[in-house]
């Protein structure tokens, strides 16, 4: 996982595509809040990592789309959402 | 990993994808420089997996299996109709091209709330048998229907390959 260093929120984990827009977003989204944030390309993972993270996935969303945003082991946003993704910042 | 698509590439195949977009009736996201690392990522995996997977979806890298979401993806056309946008957003209805609405990421199709299931392997129709001197081809892309001994290498419509043909009616 890679390491985007900025305000701590707790443990947030993008689980992301290197060629989707939507996770191109996400992580500039991030980025620009300054949030404290650890991702995954899982399409540049080998294998049997790959199958590993979709399964860590679908605890949180079933039909393992990305980008996939969890925070903290419970809470999951699913796609770009920037409205969701500012707001659950914001409360913290 | 060696992903290196020089740009020359990507603007020689999102001139392409315009082109067929437009005498299909279809839309490229006008976002160019989205759009274009949307066709970057298409070329990505066309190298990675030898099909254009959708890049926003995780491709298993068996085409077989993957059909359903090579691009332009059995998805493509009822997300248009209800978002008017495909998936990865490659793809935009007459609203978004305006300006008059704006794109945004969507909810994933390929398979049912629960998860599981893909919906019956993408868009596939139910096969009828009837006395007629041609069978009917569906193209599962577009819906495109031609009555012939065999699908057409290309569909005329959305360009979609001979593969993505299924039979509609059989002879």
């Amino acid at each position: 996982m890679k390491h985007s260093k900025g305000i701590d929120k707790g443990k947030v984990i993008l689980y992301a595509l290197s060629t989707c827009q939507w996770c191109r977003k996400t992580k500039d989204l991030l980025r620009d809040l300054n949030i404290d944030y650890y991702y995954v390309d899982v399409d540049l993972a080998d294998n049997e990592k790959q199958k590993e993270l979709v399964e860590e996935i679908k605890k949180f969303n079933p039909s393992c789309s990305f980008p996939t945003l969890v925070i903290e082991d419970k809470d999951c946003i699913i796609g770009f959402d920037e409205e969701k993704i500012k707001e659950k910042f914001k409360k913290q | 990993m060696g992903n290196e698509i020089n740009n020359s590439e990507v603007e020689k195949i999102y001139k392409k994808l315009n082109n067929d977009a437009e005498s299909g009736g279809y839309h490229l996201n006008p976002d160019n420089a989205f759009t274009k690392k949307l066709v970057r990522g298409l070329l990505i995996n066309k190298k990675r997996y030898g099909y254009q997977a959708c890049p926003c979806r995780l491709a298993s890298g068996i085409k077989k299996e993957d059909m359903d979401i090579i691009c332009p993806c059995d998805y493509r056309d009822p997300d248009l109709d209800e978002y008017g946008t495909c998936y990865c957003a490659l793809y935009v209805d007459e609203e978004i091209l305006e300006g008059k609405k704006k794109v945004g990421s969507i909810p994933e199709r390929r398979y049912k709330r629960e998860g599981k299931e893909k919906i019956k392997k993408g868009r596939s129709a139910k096969d009828v048998t009837m006395d007629v001197k041609y069978p009917v081809w569906r193209c599962r892309v577009c819906g495109y229907l031609c009555a012939r001994e065999n699908p057409p290498s290309v569909c005329p419509i959305c360009k979609a390959k001979k593969e993505r043909f299924e039979i509609f009616i059989k002879k």
